[in-house]
This record gives C-alpha cells, structure tokens and sequence, in this order.
C-alpha cells in the first residue's frame, strides 16, 4: 500500500522539481544563441544579402523568439509551436527566393525544420491538368518538403477567379489543411508580387490568417544596387575598374527610370552581358600581350556599349522590339 | 503456431518486438531515407506468410526527405484500414533493381485468431500439410470487423 501511493507521488514530484525551479532561475540566453549558431547565418546574411533592412529585422525576432521557446521548453513553461508559414511580397530582383533559401537554414539551425531543405514550387507542380489529378500531385510536393520550406512562387496563379472549375482551389484547400495539421513539419512561404498577392489573400482570407509573418521586401536604391553588382561580380572573381565603377553607377541610374526594371536580376544580366563584351573586346585585341589582371577587369567600355546609354533602350529588350 | 503463442504474426523486421510507436516508426524511417532507400506503404488482410505482394497504398515515395512524409502516408493508410495489416518497405536501387532492404510492420488488427493447420491426403497415404489463416474465411474486406 505505501509502496503504491510512493509510486504514484513519483512522476507529481517529478513534475514539481521542474515547475519548482524558482522564478529567478538564471537562464544564460548568450549562451544558448552561441550554440545555435545562428549568429553565423545572421552575418553571413548581412553580408550577402544588401539592404533589405525590414526583412533582416523580422528574421532576428523569428530567430530570437525561437531561441526564447527553447529556452523555455528547457526550463519545463509550456510552448505551443509557434506558426512559422510567411508571404514574401516585393517586386522582381528584390531577393525574395534567396531569403527563403536561409530562411530554411535558420530554422533548420533552430530546430524549427528538421532537414532544412528548400522545395521550390510555382503552380504547375501544385495543380494538376484534370479530375483527380491535382489532390495526389499537391500532396506529393507536400510530402516531399516535409522536414524544411516550400516556397511557392508566384502564389496567387493558384487562384484563378476567371475560372470557377479550375483546380487551384483544391490545391489550396489541401494547402490549408496541411499547413494547419503538419505545423512541426513544414514551413509554407508564399512569394509574389504586392498587389497581385494582395488580391490573392483578399479572396482567401483563411490562407491570409494561417500566415503569421508577412514580409514586405523594399526595392533597391542605386547605392545598394551597386554593392550587389561588386558583391556578384566578387562571387565569379571578376572586378571593375575605377572608371568602370562609375559608369556602372551611372547605367544603373539610368536604367531603373527604364521599365521592366527587375532590381538584382537585372543588374546580373548588365553583368553577363558586360562580361560578354569584355570577352568580345579581348578577341578584338588578338595578339596583344594579355595578362591576368586583363581577364578580370571589366573596363568602362564594357559597360557604355550598352544600348540604355545610346538610345535609352535596355538590352533585355532589344530582341523584342527588334521583332515586332 | 506453437513459437507464436497468440497468433501474432511474424513477418518483417522487429515483428517480434511489441508494436512499435509512431516515434520509434519515424525513426527507422529516418534511417531509412538516410540511405537513400525509397519507401512505400503497403496493406493487406491476408496474413499468410507467403502473401509477398501486398496492396500498395499510393505509389513508392522516392524523393521525400522528412519520415514526416512517410509517416502521414502510414496515418492516412491507418484512417482508411484501421484493422489491416500495415507494412513500411524500404527499397534500395543500388543495384540497378529496387530492391527491398527493410519492412517492418505497422498496424496490425486487434485480434488476430491464428492459423490452422491443413492436412491433406494424398497418393500413397502420404500427407501434405499446410496452414491455413482462420481470418481468410471471410471474404477480402470483411476480415478483422
């Protein structure tokens, strides 16, 4: 009998020694963000990625409210999984695919995702092209980034309102289920532009309060636009020249007045293109001396054959214009 | 079966053991997908040991990182069976064939009633002994009600 009620009282004290640590228990969180290691991911965040400061911030409180619920869960206080899912909303080039590839690493550091991996999707791998198709196709690509992200770009094709049979509306319905009883499992991120995004959650308003976090990422000024241009031109160790940098700098400014500006991507598309000349002008120059230094220095000439300079045209659409 | 008091069949890894729970499932599923092996979830009411292929439930599953996957897969299976035999098969494709590295069981009915033991005569007074699932009686789909 007494053996029975000692038994039973067990687990209770057990319990007790966690919920009777006194409330001044010191708790070294320093400590705990060293081991994590996400100071690492931060940096190499800020040092990668220019600009962006509203999405930096975000992603230090999601990481620094984790690190708080571990802490917490490690101190026996009760946590309820914190719902992660994101909409990156921001105009081409703005970085919204490369924020979501770290995102899953932070959380994978966290331990929010247990494999961190990224699984990027667009409408095509979501919704299928008859009856029947599209529920097993979504639950594949579901199943499939289970343990890290799916980053869904271009989100609001999955809504198509023009269309009252079209199957986007199951693919989010199975979207929504999922996201709400496989919250430890996956993280959703939907990706697009603003407006079009906007529209999107105004006629899913469910899909709208499932997602706790939603970004907005700010498009780039020419001095920002610039530190990327060196940042990718380092990447593939290439590098300007002086004069180089200033007509680059003034390329840039003349062609964000330009339309179809696209932000990064188009400044790496200057960049190949320029790389491009560069190589055509090294052939031009057959049999001088070449160096080293010549195979890795862009110079000015590179970048003013540019059509925006000459006719305030940018090359992307010169084919285009070129056919019609 | 006279090593298998209770009729529990034995087929698969660890069908010895208790029944394993969702967590020590998810990692021998980890174990698995760390191998590179593709899974599959598969289901049957017929418990005899010579019923290799079993009912597939869903295709193979060959790019899943997560035993979060598996495991919904194994939940959904369980929902729409709950009183058939489960099985999680590990394929391995290293040698050109898939083939399988590791099964094990994951539901199985509550009550299972055993074989009998079938004797049958034949030329010569001989004997040919088989056994028999009590449970196939009953048509598929009506098995372990």
């Amino acid at each position: 009998m007494a053996e029975a009620s000692e038994k039973s009282m067990q687990p209770q004290s057990g319990e007790q020694s966690v919920l009777s640590l006194p409330d001044d228990t010191p708790v070294d969180l320093a400590a705990a963000f060293r081991d994590s290691q996400v100071q690492e991911v931060l940096d190499k965040l800020d040092r990668e990625l220019v600009g962006l400061k509203p999405v930096k911030t975000r992603i230090r409180e999601i990481a620094a409210l984790l690190l708080v619920d571990r802490l917490r869960r490690q101190l026996g206080l009760t946590t309820d999984t914190p719902t992660l899912h994101m909409s990156f909303t921001g105009n081409p080039g703005t970085g919204k695919t490369t924020v979501a590839l770290r995102m899953a690493e932070i959380l994978h550091r966290l331990g929010y995702v247990r494999q961190g991996h990224l699984v990027a999707v667009t409408r095509d791998d979501l919704v299928g092209q008859y009856i029947g198709h599209t529920a097993p196709k979504t639950k594949e690509v579901l199943k499939r980034a289970m343990g890290g992200v799916l980053f869904i770009d271009e989100a609001y094709y999955l809504y198509r309102p023009e269309n009252e049979r079209d199957y986007g509306q199951e693919s989010i319905e199975i979207l929504l289920q999922v996201m709400e009883n496989n919250r430890d499992d996956l993280v959703v991120i939907l990706a697009g532009y603003r407006d079009k995004m906007d529209r999107f959650f105004l006629s899913n308003p469910g899909m709208r309060s499932r997602i706790a976090h939603h970004l907005d990422f700010p498009d780039y000024g020419a001095d920002e636009l610039m530190n990327i241009a060196s940042l990718m031109l380092g990447q593939v160790q290439y590098r300007f020249s002086p004069e180089a940098s200033t007509a680059f700098a003034d390329y840039i400014r003349r062609r964000m007045k330009m339309p179809h500006f696209a932000n990064a991507r188009s400044v790496r598309n200057a960049l190949d293109r320029a790389r491009l000349r560069q190589a055509n002008r090294l052939f031009a120059r057959a049999g001088g001396p070449l160096t080293k230094r010549d195979l890795m220095v862009l110079e000015p000439d590179d970048i003013t054959a540019s059509r925006v300079f000459r006719e305030g045209v940018p090359d992307e659409q010169e084919r285009s214009s070129g056919s019609q | 079966m006279m090593t298998n008091q209770g009729s529990r069949i034995t087929q698969g890894t660890f069908s010895f053991l208790p029944d394993l729970t969702d967590e020590q499932i998810s990692k021998q599923i980890q174990y698995c997908l760390k191998n590179g092996w593709a899974l599959n979830v598969e289901f049957t009411d017929d418990p005899h040991p010579r019923n290799t292929y079993w009912e597939m439930w869903g295709i193979p599953m060959f790019d899943t990182r997560d035993a979060a996957a598996i495991l919904y897969e194994v939940n959904q299976c369980r929902k729409a069976y709950p009183s058939h035999y489960i099985r999680v098969t590990a394929f391995d494709s290293t040698r050109g064939t898939e083939s399988v590295k590791l099964s094990f069981i994951v539901n199985r009915p509550k009550k299972e009633p055993g074989f009998r033991l079938v004797r049958q005569e034949v030329e010569g007074r001989h004997i040919r002994y088989t056994i028999q699932s009590y449970a196939t009686d009953l048509p598929e789909g009506e098995r372990y009600r």
